[in-house]
């Protein structure tokens, strides 16, 4: 299934976002946002993906 | 020092976290002022895990955590980030970025007003970078904000207190609100200047970590915001046209 991942188009097989995490190993500290509507973390096992999805993964970086 | 949403910091000044030299001389800035304040923001995580070395680094330093929404420019992209960040650095602190303007990085206070009023709804503690106009501080307040955060000058712009006048106007408006000049800080000066017009904090970011030396200018804005936040409380003269001796005439010796 192809879907976009914070702007790049990939080919991914999970079919949730908590398996994507998994499978591109994103473990750590993020937020994710589907289609531009934020998904909690315990949402993301139910976030079933579709053809097309676009996928936010973000981490903490450096602000002012 | 008034409470920002019922917490109490223990110095007044907030330090942004972007563009320093290297993350050994970030963490080296705050050690060496003692700011407790982080402010922090959330990008695409890449491979590597660079968020979390950041995160680990912040941690360590035992600060306050402020998350930003900078780049955003319309509610939706602002609320959305906000309730990332809330779960990404469990707090409920957001720096509410909402830029209007991509030369001047001016807010667009139209729509932080109603970003504002959303996320105080959701559970928010909302600290809005705004403008110096006293109705859009009324309305972030009436929004539900309880600390307001104008700009000094556009952000990295290092110009120091464009309007001061206006500044005044604000302390004096809202004699009771945690006020915070964020941004346009360029020199020590303008961050106790700030103090000295009765704010309560400084945020600055470009003026620590551009500076040739980020640790010493660090410790340098810290000293400054304690000067002016002492002078504040020990109400200034005020400025005078003529000159007035300060040493007594009485008994002065007859030596003409």
């Amino acid at each position: 299934m192809k879907i976009v991942i914070n702007g790049e188009s990939c080919e991914v097989v999970a079919g949730t976002l908590a398996d994507l995490l998994e499978e591109r190993a994103l473990a750590g500290r993020v937020a994710t946002a589907v289609n531009e509507t934020f998904v909690p973390a315990a949402q993301r096992p139910a976030c079933k993906l579709q053809e097309g999805d676009r996928v936010e993964i973000l981490a903490p970086m450096q602000g002012g | 020092m008034k409470r920002f949403y019922g917490t109490d910091l223990p110095n007044p000044l907030m330090l942004g976290t972007a563009q320093y030299p290297s993350p050994a001389i970030l963490e080296q800035a705050f050690r060496a002022s003692g700011a407790a304040v982080a402010t922090v923001s959330l990008r695409r995580e890449g491979a590597g895990g660079a968020g979390d070395t950041f995160w680990k680094l912040i941690e360590d330093l035992g600060v306050l955590v402020l998350p930003n929404t900078a780049g955003c420019h319309t509610v939706k992209e602002a609320v959305t980030t906000a309730h990332m960040a809330r779960e990404v650095f469990g707090t409920r602190w957001i720096k509410l970025e909402l830029i209007g303007h991509t030369d001047s990085l001016q807010p667009d206070v139209f729509q932080l007003v109603e970003a504002a009023r959303i996320l105080t709804g959701d559970g928010f503690q909302v600290f809005p970078y705004t403008t110096e106009d006293l109705i859009v501080a009324e309305r972030l307040l009436t929004a539900g904000c309880e600390v307001l955060m104008p700009w000094g000058a556009p952000i990295g712009s290092g110009r120091g207190l464009n309007n001061p006048y206006a500044l005044r106007a604000m302390r004096a408006e809202f004699p009771d609100v945690p006020l915070v000049v964020d941004a346009g800080i360029g020199l020590p000066s303008h961050a106790a200047q700030a103090m000295e017009l009765g704010f309560d904090a400084v945020l600055l970011n470009t003026a620590v970590a551009r500076a040739g030396d980020p640790v010493l200018m660090a410790r340098a804005m810290m000293d400054a915001v304690e000067a002016g936040r002492l002078a504040y409380g020990a109400d200034p003269i005020d400025a005078r046209d003529m000159a007035e001796a300060s040493t007594p005439v009485i008994g002065k010796a007859f030596l003409a």
